[in-house]
């Protein structure tokens, strides 16, 4: 940083005799690329002819969302007996999937918000798509537990709505919190979105409208809000974005604490633990920076983005990736440990039968993928090889659903009385429901990289060094 | 051309020649003028004159009334309106309303920190005379300009037009009103 004070502090005269070694920070946009060259690469995405393969991924997309529209459709026509939830188990799959796709959207908030308060500036060239990722991830995690409540028509009883009869929401119940957090969650993510793609737009406006394309700057122009990059609309602009992120903070931290809640506070073995929101929020972080990974690979690669999305972005996500696992890691071993000294034997049971009971093999899959595989990430080697981060970015994801099938099922199929015991088996519908919601995530994601500026251009060039006004354009940044 | 113009806009090669500029303007007493930039430029406001900004005053405003909501709609709901009795539970408790205080102190302040910066800046106004110039393009793109109204005490066409290209502003421009 080069605040004009700075220069007046003298180095330390000891600096000078242990004479430390200068460690560069890495660009930020590789190959010293100027205003113009940024602002051509992301535009062009959005201005240029849509390429086949959009179209080819467009189609297998809305296929797959298909599977997730004729699910709801049979449940909502039959009732939520063609979903395999059974006593003891009436929390499954849709819950399972409700809070792996919440939790994928935490790390599209952890980028723009706290990595915005920590000053990470890597997260530049990010943030935008892993908001994106966010908006869309809260839109599928909210099908199901809105389906869940079985009579859809009756959905609206969640939130305070003065009726005839009355009758006012129960507060008491984390469920409840739980409507508050995630819509809350879904509103400021999208407010936060549109409020960083302002600058943005304007961009698209100015390009369309010197393009002659009126109609696409009218429409860019309407959402741009007359912004014209005005220095006092700057100022206020950034100290709201400062505010937003700082707020957004608490925000992504209490979305997944809550949702832990609505486990944590019942009295389910193997639930009713004070570790639930800790853990539950680093696994959303890695859950939600796997997904990062698996959608920004192959969107650099597709879109020839590598002077933006630097190896070195790469590196960072895969360490936050490597630290989150590894958080979530020492957290089961706290699970059994605590298991054990609380000297509780339905929580001993429970844990015990996660390992080695019915559920083991599920158990043993959400362990490998989840305290295994990012143990890989120490290694230069396995970060630089794209391909192979990829695939494990994979396995995070199949991890992360799993550990949700293993809280949720494994301690409501074993819990106190052996008469009540149960085995859960999905159903076709539960498995094609689920499956569609990746193509109703894909179809969103790839009309936003179709239609909006798929990075914060504005936020680009104000990393890079050029846009330092006291360097000369020479001196690093960062 | 009109008769009253709306002001001159001058265009800046880097960053660095605009931030010294606006220190000379701010300098030379003009009030009623603006840099503009595709990106925020570091230490701009300070160098231009501009207070710090006064969205925080939106934002805490949001978060205590979303505070209140939270806390007292719990309470009308649940103790006062229609008395819900649930597992001996007392009927209002500040512990159990606190999440979705909490949840509700977040949305207001998000959504008054965001109504606030757009009244201080007043978007939403579609229409500016800058965006009729011919090069306003660049100000979103790679452009740096300063643009000195018309209705500024200070202005004086000619010499405006010359503190201007002194300071080293390029292309310097009248723009209609």
């Amino acid at each position: 940083m080069s605040d004009p004070g700075e220069q007046a502090f003298a180095a330390p005269a000891i600096l000078r005799e242990v004479n430390p070694a200068v460690l560069p920070r890495p660009a930020l946009v590789a190959n010293n690329r100027d205003f113009a060259w940024i602002t051509n690469k992301i535009c062009g995405i959005v201005e240029g002819g849509t390429p086949a393969w959009w179209w080819w991924c467009f189609g297998v997309a809305c296929f797959i969302a298909s599977f997730t529209v004729a699910g709801i459709t049979y449940v909502v026509s039959t009732g939520v007996g063609v979903w395999g939830h059974r006593t003891p188990v009436n929390w499954s799959w849709p819950i399972v999937d409700f809070v792996f796709w919440i939790g994928i959207g935490h790390a599209g908030t952890l980028i723009s918000a706290i990595l915005c308060l920590l000053r990470q500036k890597w997260r530049t060239s990010i943030n935008r798509s892993a908001e994106a990722m966010t908006i869309f991830a809260v839109v599928c995690a909210g099908i199901f537990p809105v389906f869940h409540v079985g009579r859809v028509w009756y959905a609206w009883f969640l939130f305070p709505i003065p009726t005839y009869n009355g009758i006012w929401p129960q507060f008491r119940s984390p469920l409840e919190w739980d409507v508050f957090a995630v819509s809350t969650y879904g509103t400021v993510s999208v407010l936060f979105w549109y409020v960083g793609m302002i600058p943005d737009l304007a961009t698209l406006r100015d390009r369309f409208g010197a393009a002659g394309r009126v109609i696409r700057a009218r429409i860019y122009g309407f959402f741009a809000m007359g912004w014209r990059g005005s220095a006092r609309a700057w100022s206020n602009y950034e100290m709201a974005y400062l505010i937003l992120a700082g707020i957004a903070t608490p925000l992504v931290l209490s979305v997944h604490t809550i949702v832990s809640f609505d486990f944590a506070v019942s009295l389910i073995p193997g639930w009713h633990t004070t570790i639930f929101p800790p853990y539950f929020v680093a696994g959303a972080i890695f859950s939600g920076f796997g997904m990062v990974l698996t959608l920004m690979l192959p969107l650099r690669a597709l879109y020839r983005l590598e002077d933006l999305i630097t190896q070195y972005h790469i590196d960072c996500i895969c360490k936050i990736t490597l630290a989150t696992g590894t958080m979530v890691g020492y957290a089961y071993a706290i699970e059994f440990f605590i298991a054990w000294y609380g000297a509780n034997p339905y929580e001993g049971f429970t844990f015990i039968n996660r390992a080695f009971g019915p559920y083991a093999w599920a158990y043993w899959i959400m362990i490998t993928c989840n305290v295994i595989t990012p143990q890989l990430f120490w290694f230069k080697a396995v970060r630089r090889n794209t391909t192979f981060v990829w695939v494990l970015s994979i396995f995070v994801n199949v991890g992360m659903w799993f550990e949700r099938f293993v809280i949720i099922c494994t301690s409501l199929a074993r819990d106190f009385l052996p008469s009540s015991w149960g085995y859960l088996s999905p159903t076709v519908v539960d498995i094609f429901t689920f499956f569609g919601t990746f193509g109703v995530f894909s179809v969103l994601f790839l009309l936003f990289i179709r239609f909006l500026p798929l990075m914060a251009m504005a936020e680009i060039k104000a990393v890079t060094p050029q846009a330092d006004p006291h360097s000369g354009g020479s001196h690093s940044h960062g | 051309m009109a008769e009253q113009p709306y002001g001159l806009i001058a265009r800046f090669e880097s960053p660095g020649a605009l931030y010294r500029a606006a220190e000379r303007v701010r300098d030379a007493g003009y009030k009623r003028w603006d840099c503009l930039s595709p990106m925020p430029i570091h230490g701009l406001d300070n160098a231009m004159g501009v207070k710090r900004s006064i969205v925080p005053r939106f934002s805490l405003a949001g978060g205590i009334t979303g505070f209140c909501t939270g806390m007292s709609m719990i309470w009308y709901m649940n103790a006062f309106d229609y008395k819900l009795t649930v597992g001996g539970k007392p009927l209002f408790s500040p512990l159990f309303a606190f999440p979705i205080s909490y949840e509700l102190t977040i949305l207001f302040t998000a959504i008054a920190t965001i109504c606030g910066m757009f009244f201080l800046n007043g978007l939403t106004k579609l229409y500016h005379p800058v965006l009729k110039y011919e090069n306003i393009g660049r100000a979103t793109d790679d452009g740096f300009f300063i643009v000195i109204e018309a209705s500024d005490p200070g202005y004086r066409a000619a010499e405006t037009r010359a503190f201007l290209v002194g300071a080293g502003g390029l292309d310097v421009t009248e723009l209609e009103a």
